[in-house]
């Protein structure tokens, strides 16, 4: 919603611990899907978490309405909520989709009575934080009564576009907020819509299995057929049927057979390889790395959380860890790029960085310590370490490194190298 | 625990020797060095991440009621270029503007797709960008290198597609510090143990999944210890250059990134990226340009050109110019310019490839080409060959497809002798 990078530049109005704040008590609280799609479309308050008039919702869109007439608020709503891929007509007509340009600019309407404004700490200069509001939008033909937009369509020629959801129905054109609160009218279509429940079964099955029904997994629509529909389809209803609530969508992917299965390759699916340009057929789980936010997280849980320091601070913390894998690309669809992909720099940080460094600390509070504790034999020592991390016993042959390694150099030295080991492996890194 | 399997213990022994002795082959490999630097051929692409307004740096239109307020200064090539850059204007003679690119991707990641890879994006294929490709063709020519072949500085290029993991861009930053790549607490001399451990772990599971991120973790795995140890390494130590070469280059993240390159490829590097970003510029172009990205453009990449040729190494190092588009020709409400691929231009010199040339034309207002028009494919072909990389090959995709580098485009004329 914010991307990796939302919020960290300085003239950007998004606050990260806003956003951040909003999602988590949501979250905890399982706010009906719906519920929470509302709020962020239709959001107003301040960003801040602490100032007067705080609502963490308005995150989503405070730095997306004021430039370039929020284009970048309409192909994010859009794309986000609703599958639709909808940058490029901004300037033309879509060659392979239902969206014309015409639709873009109505679409784009419904937010121009949005204002992300400066506030401003004391009578200093610095911007402390912004609010998101709905204001009066007397349109760009001067009457307010009808505020329309205008767009230049490639031929030269000018278009006027009034609000109109994607399957024609309309609201007044008034820019007037006592006749027509735009962000709430866009919001109970969104709610109507069908494409809402996909997206969000599609996004939720490929977060969980690595690969939606579509690819990609945001663009919905009959020029992108889906390769499962009738799953689709049904996971939708349901979900809606069901209020809307995420545990239970989460509750029906996990316990559903493909999610069950093995990230085992053989003869009998081998072409079920989606890298080879194949559709997904779910035979298998599909072996993936985890992203940085979840190996950051299993590190704390494996390696030994230090359990210090405030929300705050730890959460300042791990957002550092991150921002060294995530650049901007500084565009203006605000585009960005991550070398967290198993490239030679991740590898240098799990092998030598301070996650690890802390994981193989050696002090009576760390989780060697707690091993050598918990056990009183080598062996148990080594088994627990596997069930750990891995949750398995080690084979023969792991087994057998480690013996090796504490014959030559003692008990302490192989613990610490083979815990080293196991958290640096495939089967650790990986989803499987 | 089990003591008593004293073949395995002794053969485990023998893979901790062996581990430590492949660290210490660095120093015979360089004794070579000097031999292998012959007929090396190496590549930088100097990349304007969010799409350069070309129309006002290497083919203005002054006069034009789309034209800006820069004007045109003569070079020691045959084209001219924008009065703001004085100092490359003194290099053209050594590149040539290519002022026909027309393409058809104006949005940020198709474009930056489609002129890294020669292929428009493509939801159930991942193509290979020019470092990638390039990096694999050119590694045979550099038995030797430790170091990563394909480096991206300052910025997060393109992907290796179906290539594999192996040849994906190893990014550093400007100053070209690399973290974690000491072990703490002295730990160093583990490595091999920790390697024993590692192997033990990851063979297992890649007999079981059979899957191919199992395989190429333990790929990027051997080739990070291979760098840990490596004296090559020095390579990014920028900060060891003289002082005067440094201000040559300018201090800033474009500049010390240039010169970053330069040390690389003099190390065996075959193919550098240097990001250089900030070109998206829809509002208040013209101050953006004059006050910030031309002089420095006009700074590093002058400096990189004129070192290139003092070292000797012009002959066989490419660079190319080039962001994901161009810009419209038309000026906005913002005093910016939008995304426009339809008509613009790319720099290439070096290597093989013809110098001080312009080739093509676009029309009085710059907003169509008016010559036989160049695509990605065809500046990629043409790159190809001025690294005498054959474009007859064919890799197999993974899926069994066969598929050309740089997409069969041509050779752009007028560059290729």
């Amino acid at each position: 919603m914010i991307g990796r990078t939302g919020g960290s530049d300085r003239r950007d109005l998004t606050n990260r611990d806003g956003m951040l704040k909003y999602l988590r008590d949501s979250m905890a609280r399982n706010k009906p899907y719906d519920k929470l799609v509302h709020e962020l479309v239709t959001a107003t308050g301040t960003t801040k978490p602490g100032t007067d008039g705080f609502n963490g919702a308005v995150n989503f869109l405070v730095g997306k309405v004021n430039d370039e007439d929020a284009t970048l608020a309409t192909s994010s709503t859009s794309r986000i909520f609703l599958g639709q891929q909808v940058q490029c007509t901004q300037c033309h007509d879509h060659p392979f989709n239902q969206w014309k340009q015409q639709t873009f600019w109505e679409f784009n309407s419904f937010f121009r009575q949005a204002r992300g404004l400066r506030r401003f700490n004391g009578n200093q200069m610095d911007i402390d934080h912004a609010e998101l509001i709905d204001q009066d939008f007397a349109g760009q033909a001067g009457d307010p009564e009808n505020a329309v937009i205008f767009y230049a369509r490639r031929n030269g020629r000018t278009e006027a576009a009034a609000p109109r959801f994607i399957d024609g129905r309309e609201v007044s054109a008034s820019g007037f907020i006592e006749d027509s609160n735009r962000r709430e009218a866009l919001a109970a279509f969104m709610l109507e819509s069908e494409f809402l429940d996909r997206m969000i079964v599609n996004r939720m099955w490929s977060t969980l299995l690595g690969y939606g029904f579509t690819r990609p997994v945001d663009d919905l629509g009959p020029h992108n057929p889906p390769s499962h529909p009738r799953l689709l389809e049904q996971l939708g209803e349901d979900f809606r049927a069901s209020g809307y609530d995420l545990k239970r969508l989460l509750t029906w992917i996990t316990a559903s057979r493909s999610y069950g299965l093995d990230a085992e390759l053989s003869s009998k699916n081998e072409v079920d390889d989606p890298t080879l340009g194949e559709t997904p057929k779910f035979s298998r789980f599909y072996l993936r790395q985890m992203s940085a936010e979840q190996l950051y997280a299993s590190m704390l849980v494996v390696g030994g959380d230090p359990g210090t320091g405030s929300y705050e601070d730890r959460e300042r913390q791990r957002r550092q860890w991150l921002s060294r894998f995530v650049s901007a690309f500084g565009t203006d669809e605000g585009d960005e790029s991550t070398s967290f992909n198993g490239s030679i720099p991740q590898a240098l940080m799990m092998f030598n960085g301070d996650l690890t460094t802390q994981a193989l600390d050696e002090s009576p509070r760390g989780t060697l310590a707690s091993i050598v504790r918990s056990e009183k034999s080598t062996k148990g020592r080594v088994n627990r370490m596997f069930r750990i991390a891995l949750s398995r016993k080690p084979t023969a042959a792991e087994m057998q490194v480690a013996a090796a390694i504490h014959r030559r150099y003692g008990e302490e030295r192989m613990l610490s190298d083979m815990w080293w080991a196991v958290l640096n492996s495939n089967e650790f890194i990986m989803q499987h | 625990m089990n003591f008593s399997r004293r073949h395995f213990a002794s053969h485990l022994a023998g893979s901790f020797a062996s581990a430590s002795a492949a660290m210490h082959m660095g120093g015979a490999i360089a004794a070579n060095a000097d031999e292998m630097r012959k007929n090396r051929k190496s590549a930088i692409l100097l990349w304007m991440s969010g799409g350069p307004a070309t129309i006002d740096i290497w083919d203005l239109k002054p006069g034009a009621p789309t034209g800006g307020p820069f004007r045109p200064i003569a070079t020691t090539g045959e084209g001219q270029i924008c009065e703001h850059l004085p100092m490359m204007a003194e290099q053209m003679k050594h590149l040539s503007i290519v002022r026909s690119m027309s393409t058809r991707e104006a949005d940020h990641m198709r474009g930056r797709y489609y002129m890294h890879t020669g292929f428009a994006p493509n939801p159930n294929i991942e193509h290979p960008g020019y470092g990638s490709v390039m990096a694999h063709e050119l590694i045979d020519q550099r038995p030797g290198l430790e170091i990563p072949p394909f480096v991206s500085i300052g910025g997060g290029s393109a992907g290796p597609g179906f290539l594999g993991m192996a040849w994906s861009p190893f990014e550093v930053d400007p100053n070209g510090r690399i973290r974690d790549l000491k072990t703490p607490g002295g730990r160093g001399d583990r490595l091999a143990t920790r390697r024993a451990a590692l192997r033990a772990i990851e063979s297992g599971f890649i007999k079981r999944t059979r899957d191919t991120p199992a395989t190429e973790h333990a790929a990027v795995l051997d080739k990070t210890m291979a760098l840990m140890t490596s004296d090559q390494m020095k390579a990014f130590r920028v900060e060891q250059e003289p002082d005067a070469m440094k201000e040559k280059y300018g201090d800033d993240r474009f500049g010390q990134g240039c010169l970053l390159a330069r040390r690389l490829v003099e190390s065996g590097v075959p193919f550098v990226e240097v990001d250089f970003g900030g070109w998206d510029n829809h509002d208040n172009i013209f101050p953006t340009l004059q006050d910030d990205k031309l002089p420095k453009l006009d700074k590093a990449m002058s400096a990189l050109v004129s070192d290139l040729v003092d070292r000797g190494m012009w002959e066989d190092t490419v660079v190319i110019w080039m962001g994901e588009f161009g810009r419209t020709p038309q000026i906005n409400q913002d005093g910016g310019r939008d995304h426009f691929a339809r008509a613009w231009s790319c720099v290439v010199g070096g290597g093989s490839l013809a110098g001080g040339k312009v080739i093509g034309s676009t029309n009085a207002d710059g907003t169509a080409v008016d010559s036989d028009p160049y695509s990605s494919e065809d500046l990629m072909t043409t790159v190809c060959r001025g690294l005498n990389i054959s474009t007859d090959k064919t890799f197999t995709s993974k899926n069994g497809r066969p598929m050309k580098i740089a997409g069969g485009g041509r050779v752009i004329e007028g560059l290729v002798s």
